[in-house]
């Protein structure tokens, strides 16, 4: 019984961006709440996982692979991205160890 | 048995990502990463993306959580913090938790709303299958080496100046020498 509903059902596109939306708000979330600089990057690479994520779903569903290649961009960037932050976090957590996100609101060293 | 993927898949992301808010042990919440990303590689196939699923497990989970890794024990902070500080004021976390419950409440009404939308097609997408294994890679090096050849070419700026900037950032200067 349960086997032929789940045969039945259908991940539909709409499943998937619902679920970046999900990944999306974890990660402002985890922005928003935590205060170790290093945590409030990850999420923000959970955010960008959430857009990659809805990319490839539409990708799929309006046949276009336009959307896949954004997708490689992305990563690109991201990486990118995270190589220049983590250089910038190491060089302040050089001078004062554990440095929160409120104690680097003065751009000064 | 695709809804059977979906849903391992999504329970993957989830809990990893909720892993990644709620951990207190840096070390613990870069691992939690590595269960998001590997969802979203499973997520990526299940939607005929092949290449991007390939890409993302060697350059996410293979690079970028790796180099995470390495700053936590280069840094030494791998170990737990108290989460419990609450250094702007106690009503500042309850505000994120409803702020972010209001972009998701946003974010599915629209997403809901959109599904007409979806009848615009395009040129369509090669779907990897026996006979022609690898039709979704040389679908995607045609778009990236012809449509969109200047932007990858300007990905390469991009890169060298992250490179080049990270090693001027991370460089200890001389007068840091000298006075320490």
């Amino acid at each position: 019984m349960i086997g032929m509903i789940a045969a039945a059902v259908v991940p539909t596109t709409t499943w998937y961006l619902v679920l970046a939306a999900g990944l999306f708000a974890i990660g402002m979330i985890g922005v928003l709440v935590r205060r170790n600089p290093l945590i409030m990057f990850m999420c923000i690479e959970l955010m960008l996982n959430a857009v990659n994520l809805t990319f490839v779903a539409l990708a799929t569903e309006l046949t276009d692979i336009d959307g896949q290649t954004a997708v490689f961009f992305v990563l690109v960037v991201a990486a990118a991205e995270v190589v220049v932050g983590l250089g910038i976090i190491v060089s302040i957590m050089r001078r004062r160890q554990q440095a929160t996100a409120d104690d680097l609101a003065a751009l000064k060293g | 048995m695709e809804l059977f993927v979906f849903v391992c898949a999504a329970l993957m992301v989830l809990v990893g990502a909720l892993g990644v808010v709620l951990r207190s042990n840096p070390v613990h919440a870069a691992l939690s990463m590595i269960l998001t990303l590997f969802g979203i590689a499973v997520l990526f196939v299940s939607r005929e993306a092949n290449f991007l699923a390939a890409v993302q497990v060697i350059v996410y989970a293979g690079a970028i959580v790796v180099l995470f890794l390495f700053v936590i024990m280069l840094l030494g902070v791998d170990r737990a913090e108290d989460l419990r500080t609450e250094p702007l004021g106690r009503i500042q976390r309850p505000l994120a938790v409803i702020l972010g419950l209001g972009v998701f409440a946003v974010l599915t009404t629209a997403v809901v709303r959109a599904r007409e939308s979806f009848r615009f097609k395009g040129d369509g997408v090669q779907v990897a299958n026996l006979q022609d294994p690898d039709g979704n890679i040389r679908q995607i090096a045609r778009s990236i080496f012809g449509d969109y050849v200047v932007a990858f070419e300007l990905t390469s700026v991009l890169l060298i100046v992250a490179v080049v900037g990270t090693v001027v950032l991370a460089r200890r200067r001389k007068s840091d020498r000298t006075s320490a």
